[in-house]
């Protein structure tokens, strides 16, 4: 199949490839880019797991086109630690409030959560809820995923995170 | 001693042994996108493998054609059951002694089974291979109700099985009969029966599911023809198993396969098992001498690798006016699928079902289970469970509430009356297991007490009575649940899997400086390993878990073991640990000895050394004792630290808990609210209570998502209609409740260090307390038992049913 070339912006770097009309982002951004921390969970957008950041909205990159992203500014997981390699508070808050087991959606749940912040800078627990919706968690059963964002704000807006009672 | 000396505590609280909540050491890499699973594995020239599947539930293969697939751009192989015959690898066997077809052998018997393997440069040439193979087929009657798979005139399903009159587990009643199992005492059940004041009778089916693991099932086989070895990454919850299956039946030696299981997204049981995909992939390796991945969709997941549960269960209890129970009799029909790839240890068709009697004092229970074929899914393993445990708690859980409801007797005080009392145990139940700790009623009314229990049962009488006064169209449920699990398979006299003992092993080895490496016969798939694991070593030995690595899933360096599944790492694994660990202490005590010049027994264990009793002063620390390990031993003894156990364990472990739902249920549209959710888990000696809260708070997510609608389901020809999780329950943060979490802490007293395991517990106890709820909420409607799963459609239909809805 003839092949297009794209470039865009991942990670705040200028990339290319040759890719064929029907290459996914995610096979794009995994295979031809070897950034692995893009996962895959359905193939149907349901799972969230693909989840990237495109041009300020986060973007379920199984059901992109890679040449739909052609010139987007593009951000992975690989691109959400602080820039002297620290763990950024979303990952510190994931952590700490131990919002993953097996590691599999984390890197999507960050990334949504992530704009979610930007979009919200303080949700209330509702708004995070319905905020993550869209990216499904097997193991941690979304409790300590609200905590850890809950976390992560409270760091970013340098307010005192208060764990909440159970 | 100056200020700066640490105390004691300080001590103590550097190891961040057992009972630290011990931020776990695998989210550094996993926050990052550093893991490294399965599909992140690249080797050079590698190819990828994808299936043809069937349309058909039924049908016989007529012709398989792959002329045009082969002239499709990049496309190398096709690979048939006929390919595979020149192997003798058409067919393989499965754990439960049957046997499966890898790839369609003139016939299919479930829709999506595995008929073709088409291998390509990349997974998008393999997909349009698999659009241009052509197979014709020729229908046939399916087979989907189990009920009706033993009748007279039922299709013949497995052909290669005619004239089999007994199968691995004794005799065969009907063609598409495979096992019956019984257990207990038939006559004196029948006679409790026979005399019994009350009695209750219902058939409680729990049906199929699917673990479903965010990461589906994967592997990368690399055949290596110089060296004649294969080496197999893959989501493999037991990668030794794994390397044995293959070893067994590719004929290869068992030293040139290696067995690699990297970071995996989650497992419920669903990659215990071994599915064609493995085969496959290894065959089109070794014909193509490529390294080739293969990576199940989402769809195939669901559909084809593996399920779990569908049990129908036909409960009796007996009992007195009183509440007290006098006897169990259960009959089972469960349902395999086309071939029966049941995961449970060898010798236990049914797996451990006969914890039916659960956490009562059954005098006698009789219990009867019928396999049967059926044109669906073969697998059978255990979600997020002990094997066939969830089924067993949901079929008792739910039994007695109806027992209550027909004795007007509070389901809670039901309960406490019938509980197995603290100085019964060691306790052996009427079904043959000895239950080793336990202290239910605490439990009981310790959640109850949290709950306000009583105060729940006051409110919902007032919210019924304003329900029957038309003046709300809202009721109320109190779903409660008390379960015993039976975990950690197991001792050798009972378990095994293809005829290896089901012990599990540790090998540690301490460096020079103070650290060392501990490696493991299981795999974690989320648990936590790695963070845990360094736990038991830093409390046992005195060295810092942060200087203790561990490793798992390598087949070459792990020590032999069962791998992780049925809740048994802890109470297999934890045990050899701690095992190792003491071995490593021991030659450390006669170091400290030799180097401090006492008598070993004038030392005492101190936190992180070792100390002569009555002289504080003289003190050795287990890192000073590591250097000398390796640098001045005492004459006559090896020098190294380094120890492995293998450790069989004497008993099972039976962790328990109190769980208790409360639900409104809106009667005109079914929507139901969970309003709170309280788990009480007793799991013994707690290692990192962080990780047992996180394991209860996705095991009673999963236990939610079943209860309240996750099923695979089949059309009556045989077509998956939840094939997608457009379809499948998957609850997301909206949808899931809230968790309240407690504890006590009844230690096993046969365990090294008390553990009994968590992981599974709350899908064991959360289902019935779900469907409790539900159906309590009803019951003051009429009904005594309403089937799962719960959702929306099903309560609406119920209401209808019990004329609450016009």
């Amino acid at each position: 199949m003839a092949k297009t070339h794209i470039t865009m912006k991942v990670n705040g770097t200028e990339v290319e490839g040759l890719v064929e009309p029907r290459t996914l982002l995610v096979h794009f951004i995994r295979e031809n880019l070897q950034m692995t921390g893009t996962h895959i969970g359905c193939e149907t957008t349901h799972c969230g797991a693909c989840t990237v950041d495109i041009d300020g909205m986060s973007i379920k990159s199984c059901t992109m086109f890679a040449v739909q992203a052609e010139g987007s500014d593009v951000t992975t997981i690989e691109g959400m630690a602080n820039a002297d390699g620290s763990l950024s508070a979303l990952q510190e808050g994931f952590r700490m409030m131990h919002g993953l087991q097996c590691g599999f959606c984390t890197p999507g749940m960050i990334l949504r959560a992530h704009r979610l912040l930007k979009e919200n800078p303080s949700p209330t627990e509702a708004e995070i809820r319905m905020g993550i919706s869209g990216n499904i968690c097997r193991c941690t059963g979304y409790q300590n995923i609200v905590k850890a964002i809950q976390y992560a704000a409270a760091k970013i807006n340098g307010t005192q995170f208060q764990e909440a009672a159970e | 001693m100056n200020d700066m000396t640490p105390t004691r505590e300080q001590r103590s609280a550097a190891l961040e042994g057992m009972g630290c909540k011990r931020k776990r050491v695998e989210d550094i890499r996993f926050t990052q996108g550093k893991g490294n699973y399965v599909d992140d594995v690249k080797l050079p020239g590698m190819l990828h493998g994808d299936f043809v599947r069937s349309p058909h539930a039924h049908a016989r293969v007529k012709k398989i054609d792959d002329t045009e697939a082969l002239k499709v751009p990049g496309v190398l192989a096709v690979i048939t059951a006929e390919t595979l015959k020149t192997v003798n690898l058409a067919w393989m066997p499965t754990l439960a002694g049957d046997v499966q077809m890898v790839l369609a052998d003139g016939k299919v018997l479930f829709q999506n089974q595995e008929v073709a393997f088409v291998v390509a440069t990349d997974r998008y040439a393999a997909d349009d291979g698999i659009n241009k193979v052509v197979v014709e087929y020729e229908q046939l009657t399916p087979l989907i109700d189990p009920f009706k798979a033993m009748d007279a005139d039922a299709p013949v399903l497995r052909e290669d099985l005619a004239g089999k009159t007994s199968g691995a587990h004794g005799p065969r009643k009907h063609h598409n009969h495979i096992f019956e199992w019984t257990v207990g005492d038939k006559e004196l059940t029948d006679a409790a029966f026979n005399k019994a004041e009350v009695t209750i009778k219902e058939m409680i089916s729990y049906h199929r599911t699917h673990p479903s693991p965010l990461e589906t099932c994967q592997c990368v086989c690399s055949f290596d023809k110089i060296k004649g070895e294969l080496t197999i990454y893959g989501t493999f919850q037991a990668p030794h198993v794994i390397r044995t299956v293959v070893s067994l039946i590719a004929k290869l030696p068992e030293q040139k396969i290696h067995v690699i299981a990297p970071d995996i997204g989650g497992g419920f049981g669903n990659k215990v098992g071994a599915y064609p995909g493995y085969i496959c992939a290894a065959v089109a390796s070794i014909v193509t001498g490529k390294p080739v991945k293969w990576v199940e969709d989402r769809i195939e997941n669901l559909t084809a690798t593996s399920f779990a549960r569908d049990y129908h269960m036909t409960t009796e209890i007996a009992a007195t006016r009183e509440g007290k129970v006098t006897g169990l009799r259960v009959h089972v029909l469960a349902d395999h699928g086309a071939f029966d790839a049941c995961a449970d240890p060898s010798k236990w068709p049914a797996g451990f079902f006969n914890i039916v009697t659960g956490s009562y004092d059954f005098p006698t229970a009789h219990l009867s289970v019928d396999g049967i074929y059926t044109n669906k899914a073969p697998g059978g393993v255990a979600y997020r469970c002990s094997f066939r445990v969830t089924e067993a708690a949901y079929c008792i859980e739910r039994a007695m509430d109806i027992l209550a409801q027909k004795l007007d007797m509070d389901p809670a005080e039901l309960r406490l009356k019938n509980f197995i009392k603290p100085e019964q145990f060691p306790y052996h139940s009427a079904l043959g297991w000895e239950y080793d700790s336990g202290d239910y009623a605490t439990a009981m009314k310790k959640a109850m007490e949290s709950t306000k229990y009583a105060e729940l049962r006051k409110e919902q009488a007032v919210k019924r009575a304003a329900f029957k006064r038309g003046e709300t169209r809202e009721i109320m449920g109190i779903g409660v649940s008390f379960f015993t699990e039976i975990v950690g398979a197991g001792p050798s006299k009972n378990c095994d899997i293809l005829g290896i003992a089901m012990f599990d092993s540790c090998e540690i080895r301490m460096h020079p400086t103070g650290a060392g490496i501990a490696r493991m016969g299981t795999k974690s798939q989320g648990q936590g390993h790695e963070t845990t694991w360094a736990q038991i070593i830093a409390t046992e030995i005195g060295i810092p878990a942060d200087n203790i690595m561990v490793e798992e899933g390598n087949t070459d360096t792990a020590p032999y073991g069962l791998g992780t599944y049925g809740s048994r790492s802890t109470p297999v694994a934890g045990a050899a640990i701690a095992m190792a660990a003491r071995k490593i202490k021991a030659k450390a005590q006669m170091i400290a000895a030799y180097k401090l010049e006492v008598h070993e027994d004038d030392l005492e264990f101190d936190i992180d050394g070792f100390r002569v009793k009555g002289l504080p002063e003289k003190f050795m620390s287990m890192k000073d004792i590591c250097w000398v390990a390796y640098n001045s031993v005492p004459p006559g003894m090896e020098p190294g630290l380094e120890a492995v156990s293998y450790y069989d364990p004497p008993n099972m472990t039976y962790p328990f808990g109190a769980y208790i739902c409360v639900m409104d249920i809106d009667v005109d549209t079914g929507v139901y609210k969970v309003r709170r959710f309280h788990a009480l888990d007793d799991c013994g000696t707690r290692i990192n209570p962080m990780i047992i809260e996180g394991q209860v708070h996705g095991g009673l997510t999963e236990a939610f998502a079943i209860a309240m609608g996750q099923e695979i389901r089949y059309d009556a020809e045989g077509n998956v209609v939840t094939g997608s999780f457009m379809d499948f329950f998957m609850p997301t943060a909206v949808e899931t409740p809230h968790w309240e979490t407690d504890f006590t802490v009844t230690p096993s007293p046969h365990h090294p260090i008390g553990a009994k395991g968590v992981g599974e517990s709350p899908n064991v106890g959360g289902v019935p307390a779900f469907s409790n709820a539900v159906n309590d909420a009803f019951s003051f409607l009429g009904s005594t038992h309403i089937q799962m799963p719960h959702d929306y459609w099903r309560n609406w239909k119920a209401a209808k049913e019990l004329g609450a809805v016009a």
